[in-house]
């Protein structure tokens, strides 16, 4: 017992020196766990992430858009890529996490439960949501796990570059024609709510962020975020010349901030607990591509175990 | 050969020359756009990664294809008028390309088979008369070389696999099979082309195809199949019916919204 408490405050003196904890250190069980549940659901998001997006590709309106669409949800696999792996180095397997996911164990981000209707969904996505993941994940850059920092400091690279590309493709249709524009201004309608969503409920209601906040994985509550977040944005509409779809948004002069009106909550809990408008065809994608998929990935493994032998077989003559 | 006739000459050739390049593209187009179905749907991570990459190599090559051939034309053609606006019958793909994802193993026969026609033909571009076309097939060839790599892997380790991957792999080849032949049968067009040095001698090729994709399937523990039976028509502009409803996803921007900026 006595060894286990030096561990524990040997841990916590790392965490407060700001010295990361890497796979091999010891650590307490629920640090272990929590991170692999935020690990995890930060993965699924990507990947799920990639299925609205996706949706857009073989409809992209020129050669060079439909190019940088493809790469965007190619980098979100990279995403989901390097963050398995994080979450593996803390002893759990990619396809046990895969279940978790598929049996609704796991949580996504919601926001990948909306339907992508235009293509100016692809721009208030790039925009809005890659804008908000920033907010939410760029402080993980200096998270205490080791293996979840440095993925971090990768992803965060290249969501800005989709921020921006987003962006960019908004600014295209806001300056084209009236059809466009009102394509533009239709899709921040619909993205707007979900996108301040994103940072979870507020302070009052969000259970972790305590213990997170201890551990940084997070530096700021979710309000802080989501305040930060509008104070960025809603400039940014106004170059783009459209209307944030809320009748309460105004400057606050005394703050120094917007205020914005109140976030439908129980919007939010219906989504999460599975019945927003695309749960369902969500799972059912991931799941048909990792179910379909068991005969490739198993005759992969037969193949190469085949060669092994036979490579065995001929060191042996 | 006087001066005159080298002028009219060339400009005879611009508007073939442009038709050409553009047959050239459809290839990688309709396949790329096959592939870029598949983003997000992979077996894998590694693999939907790995599709992604050759979907956006094929494309790349597309760009680079259709703007040196809306060079070529009037000024108001672009990369995307000759990619999107084209009626069906006016894409020159092979019928090969254009076939569906119906499964893994499919995606990985069509792929190998499209890949060793492709590098060999990027091989002979690499000798063209034309600077941009030896260029372009410079820089594809090392795409395409991996793209082979990666597709006579495949087609080994699912063939070489499981009972149940050899079996459907095989399925995958028997049902493929009688497309590829159109890959090396030559259409007036690029009779034409080949005539000038500009563009390949597919006669050329075929016996080293063959002997490419034969020697992989037996590497694969696969069954050539009897080549018997042959299926062609999409250098004529004749299609299977699979065209119209890619065609639908890839104009359908440019058909509804037509004539603005994206
Ligand atoms: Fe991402
Ligand atoms: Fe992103």
């Amino acid at each position: 017992m006595q060894n286990i408490a030096a561990l524990e405050q040997e841990f916590e003196s790392k965490i407060e020196r700001g010295i990361s904890i890497e796979p091999k250190d010891w650590m307490p069980e629920k640090y272990r766990k929590t991170h692999i549940r935020q690990i995890s659901q930060h993965a699924h998001s990507e990947i799920v992430g990639m299925l609205p997006e996706g949706n857009w590709i073989t409809r992209a309106p020129s050669l060079r858009r439909k190019v940088a669409l493809l790469a965007k949800v190619q980098d979100e696999a990279g995403h989901g890529l390097y963050l398995y792996s994080a979450a593996e180095t803390l002893g759990i397997s990619r396809d046990e996490l895969f279940e978790q996911l598929h049996s609704g164990k796991a949580k996504y981000s919601s926001i990948f439960n909306y339907p992508t209707l235009s293509w100016a969904d692809m721009g208030a996505i790039g925009w809005l949501v890659d804008g908000a993941a920033i907010i939410n994940q760029v402080m993980l850059t200096r998270t205490s796990y080791g293996p979840y920092a440095r993925a971090m400091v990768r992803i965060c690279k290249e969501e800005s570059f989709h921020q921006r590309q987003g962006y960019e493709i908004m600014l295209t249709l806001s300056k084209g024609t009236p059809e466009q524009k009102q394509m533009a201004q239709d899709s921040l309608n619909r993205w707007w709510w979900p996108s301040l969503m994103m940072f979870g409920p507020t302070d009052a209601e969000s259970t972790h962020t305590a213990q997170s906040m201890k551990w940084k994985i997070k530096l700021k509550t979710n309000d802080e975020l989501r305040q930060q977040f509008v104070d960025i944005t809603v400039p940014q509409a106004e170059i783009l010349g459209l209307t944030i779809p809320d009748p309460d948004l105004k400057w606050n002069e005394e703050r120094e901030q917007y205020d914005f009106g109140a976030i439908d909550w129980e919007e939010f809990w219906q989504v999460v607990k599975g019945h927003g408008p695309c749960n369902k065809e969500r799972i059912a994608a991931r799941k048909n591509a990792f179910e379909g998929g068991a005969w490739v990935r198993e005759a992969a493994i037969a193949h190469a175990e085949k060669k092994a032998a036979r490579t065995e077989l001929k060191k042996a003559v | 050969m006087n001066n005159e006739q080298l002028i009219i000459n060339n400009a005879v050739d611009k508007a073939v020359l442009a038709d050409y390049i553009t047959m050239l593209s459809d290839n990688s187009m309709i396949l790329g756009h096959r592939l870029s179905e598949l983003c997000g749907h992979g077996p894998s991570l590694e693999t939907d990664i790995a599709l992604t990459n050759i979907s956006l190599d094929l494309f790349g090559q597309v760009r680079m294809y259709l703007q040196y051939a809306a060079q070529l034309k009037d000024e108001e053609t672009t990369e995307d008028t000759l990619a999107f606006l084209r009626y069906p019958n006016q894409y020159r793909n092979v019928l090969l390309v254009e076939q569906p994802n119906t499964d893994f193993a499919y995606i990985i026969a069509r792929q190998f088979f499209f890949d060793a026609y492709h590098a060999l033909l990027l091989e002979e571009l690499k000798q063209s008369t034309d600077e941009t076309i030896r260029a372009i097939a410079t820089k594809s060839l090392k795409e395409v070389s991996y793209h082979q790599r990666f597709s006579s892997e495949w087609l080994k380790r699912l063939g070489d696999g499981t009972d149940i991957s050899h079996e459907k792999m095989q399925a995958a080849v028997d049902h493929l099979y009688p497309y590829i032949s159109e890959l090396c049968e030559a259409s007036p067009l690029e009779l034409e082309m080949q005539a000038t040095g500009i563009g390949a001698n597919l006669a050329q090729l075929k016996a080293a195809y063959f002997e490419r994709v034969n020697s992989v399937l037996e590497e694969a523990t696969l069954t050539i199949p009897e080549n018997k039976w042959t299926q062609s028509g999409g250098k004529k502009g004749i299609h299977t019916e699979h065209l119209g409803y890619i065609l639908a996803d890839f104009q359908y921007m440019q058909r509804v919204y037509p004539g603005m900026e994206w």
